[in-house]
């Protein structure tokens, strides 16, 4: 489904990915982790197009088309999705409204009609459910004045309305209550399908106890300087990142 | 060469005025009337029309807009027309037709006369021209001289409307017209009214208005007034709104600019004569196509305890031009006043041009007061986050807009006014890019 092969990318001038490579397949889930300022939001900024990320090489192959060629609101409706470390408020937006405007905009691209007022409102009641998000909050501004669960929670109530082909999930674990992570947990793994596929950007083992991955994978300085099962995860949270810091530094040195 | 041009042109409907005055009957005014007429006549004579010369139109060139040859004081016609551009808008309905009522209209607790016979009663003279600043502002001058058509709206003390009092203008440009309707809303202690005006245009000649809303807010009283200036490109708009509110009272202006009037120029000025008075003022300029917007605004405070707070929100696109000034006073007097001014523009096409210019002069030292202003385009992480849901630029900008005008439409208290604002802004936002 998605293949990456040497990406590189840098932000004003600072390189930030310095030669990925990652190959995911549909119906898997691949875990990534790593110490902050790795350059794991910026691998998801690069997949989905944010305008300040520069890709100096490399390439990203989305189900047969060159990802990197697409304009950002091409590439979701080619079916990627980023559940936001940091979502923003949009005050004015409503939540409903702006639900409605991206899955016909989807829609639209792949020929099909505006879906029909009744089915919106079935769809959106069935997916509210699935994450538990309140009904009030749909009927709000995008994400003004929610809290930080809701916010995330929010994401994946996008998700499961958007139904699409590639989710990535920044850090959506931080800032759910025990509770509230379960809850976006159970949800996600409804959604999993073997048609689809997920990138679990996480600092916690705890994440991946609900949504077990196939793959996990440590970014260090740019780099996949680890991959593994989901028993690495477990190592890692016994030992920290310095064990494995290491070997990158000597290997970017030769 | 051009500049020639202009010249002559505006001077000759300069002196069609000066003439039409002069030979005008002037025994059917009353005599406090003449007088009245006659200083606003010397001041308009003298100053002649606004040039970008005076620092009050230094950005808005009137001069292109005047040299039709207009028909200079066309009468009310019998036409009908019963339609309201508002739909399920529940409200007390009065269409002015050139400026002119010609029905009588009903409303419990208010009295709606047509000008003319309102005038042959004195009491007026204290109200009528009594605060517009004529000297400075020859269009309101110009109106003073010369109107013929409008309406008085009074309210009986303690009256508080149930519905809104919806005035829709009927301007009827088949052939190039000058209209100068004045409005007089007297808001007796008390009271409460809101008055939604709309603007309906028949015809597609040149069409210029001159319009003056004085409007009196007694003790206690409270008006809320909706300007909806949404007009075909043959309309040219200038209207003057002076208000003058007394001790307690609360006021608020709703101003809703969309496509296409070629000119629409406000002035809207507050004087707040007694104290703890409450004043709302908010604004909507969405400019599209070649249009020019200026919005010029004065808040007076000239009493202590008093709260002023003003928001006005620009769009910008195609051509468009747009002008903010806002100026709070505060007399020495005016302790513990409260004002403040905001004044945001997004611009959503490079040949677009804002200028905004908040202005405070503060004579008093225990007050709390702030201005700003910005100039930008649509945050960009906004769009980014709406494009990663599939939203491409077009809708995206149009749900931004929508958000971005939020600020000032959900203001609006009544639901279908609302309503139709919310719709035409999508709707000119959708046309925008086809
Ligand atoms: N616009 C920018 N300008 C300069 N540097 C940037 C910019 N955006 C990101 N960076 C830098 O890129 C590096 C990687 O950041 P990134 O957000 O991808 O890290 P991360 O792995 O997601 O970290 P965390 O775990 O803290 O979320 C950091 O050093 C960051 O400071
Ligand atoms: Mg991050």
């Amino acid at each position: 489904m998605l293949s990456i092969k040497n990406l590189q990318a840098k932000v004003e001038d600072k390189q930030i990915l310095k030669g990925i490579n990652l190959q995911v397949n549909a119906g898997e889930v691949h875990a990534i982790m790593g110490p902050n300022g790795s350059g794991k939001s910026s691998l998801a900024s690069v997949l989905t197009g944010r305008e300040n990320y520069e890709v100096t090489d490399g390439e990203v192959i989305f189900d047969g088309k060159n990802l990197l060629e697409l304009s950002p609101e091409d590439r979701a409706r080619e079916g990627v999705f980023l559940a936001f470390q940091y979502p923003i408020e949009i005050p004015g937006v409503s939540n409903i409204n702006f639900l409605r405007t991206a899955l016909n905009e989807i829609r639209a691209y792949h020929n099909e009609p505006p879906m029909e007022a009744k089915e919106f409102l079935r769809l959106t009641r069935e997916k509210q459910k699935l994450v538990e998000f309140d009904a009030k909050l749909t009927n709000r501004s995008l994400n003004e004045g929610f809290s930080g669960g809701e916010k995330k929670r929010n994401e994946i109530f996008q998700l499961a309305m958007l139904n699409p082909k590639l989710s990535i999930l920044d850090e959506t674990d931080s800032g759910l209550d025990i509770d509230a992570l379960r809850i976006v947990s159970n949800g996600v793994n409804k959604l999993r399908s073997d048609k689809n596929a997920f990138i679990v950007i996480t600092h916690y083992q705890r994440l991946l106890e609900y949504i077990v991955p196939d793959f996990v994978h440590v970014l260090y300085d740019g780099r996949i300087v680890k991959s593994g099962t989901k028993e690495l995860a477990l190592e890692l949270e016994e030992k920290g990142y310095d064990w494995i810091k290491e070997p990158a530094t000597t290997a970017s040195v030769g | 060469m051009i500049n020639a041009i202009k010249m002559t042109t505006t001077t000759s409907l300069y002196d069609q005025f000066i003439a039409l005055y002069r030979e005008k009957e002037k025994v059917q005014d009353n005599r406090w009337l003449t007088s009245i007429r006659d200083t606003a006549f010397e001041s308009f004579s003298e100053k002649g029309f606004p040039t970008t010369k005076m620092e009050e139109w230094r950005f808005t060139n009137v001069a292109p807009f005047l040299k039709e040859d207009f028909r200079l004081q066309p009468g009310g016609t019998s036409s009908l027309l019963r339609q309201n551009i508002i739909p399920s808008l529940d409200a007390y309905e009065i269409v002015l037709k050139n400026g002119m009522l010609n029905e009588d209209v009903s409303i419990p607790g208010v009295k709606v006369t047509p000008l003319r016979t309102a005038l042959k009663n004195d009491d007026l003279k204290t109200y009528l021209g009594k605060h517009t600043p004529l000297k400075k502002n020859p269009f309101a001058a110009l109106n003073t001289a010369f109107f013929e058509n409008g309406i008085v709206i009074e309210t009986e003390k303690n009256a508080i409307g149930d519905k809104p009092l919806h005035i829709t203008h009927v301007y009827y440009a088949e052939e190039a017209v000058f209209i100068q309707p004045r409005i007089l809303v007297i808001a007796h202690r008390g009271s409460k009214i809101e008055i939604v005006e709309s603007v309906t245009v028949i015809g597609d000649k040149p069409l210029f208005v001159n319009s003056v809303t004085e409007c009196y807010v007694a003790e206690n009283a409270q008006v809320d007034q909706y300007n909806l200036q949404i007009a075909p490109a043959n309309a040219h708009l200038v209207h003057f709104n002076q208000v003058v509110q007394q001790g307690n009272s609360l006021y608020n202006n709703y101003n809703y600019i969309l496509p296409d009037a070629a000119l629409v120029r406000n002035n809207l000025h507050l004087d707040l004569n007694g104290s703890n008075t409450e004043s709302h003022l908010f604004g909507l300029y969405l400019a599209g196509n070649q249009q020019l917007t200026d919005i010029h605004t004065t808040v007076n405070h000239l009493f202590p305890n008093c709260f002023s707070n003003e928001l006005y929100k620009g769009v910008l696109l195609d051509n468009s031009r747009s002008v903010f000034s806002g100026r709070i006073y505060v007399a020495q007097d005016a302790q513990k006043t409260n004002a403040f001014q905001q004044n945001n523009n997004i611009l959503l096409s490079n040949k677009a041009i804002v200028d905004s210019k908040p202005q405070l002069e503060i004579f008093a030292d225990d007050v709390k007061c702030s201005h700003g202003s910005t100039v930008g385009s649509i945050n960009k992480e906004a769009l980014f986050y709406l494009h990663t849901r599939g939203i491409g630029e077009i809708a995206a900008r149009n749900l931004m807009v929508q958000a971005f005008a939020f600020d000032v439409t959900n203001k609006i208290q009544i639901p279908a006014v609302r309503e139709y604002i919310e719709k035409r802004i999508i709707h000119k936002m959708a046309e925008a890019y086809d």
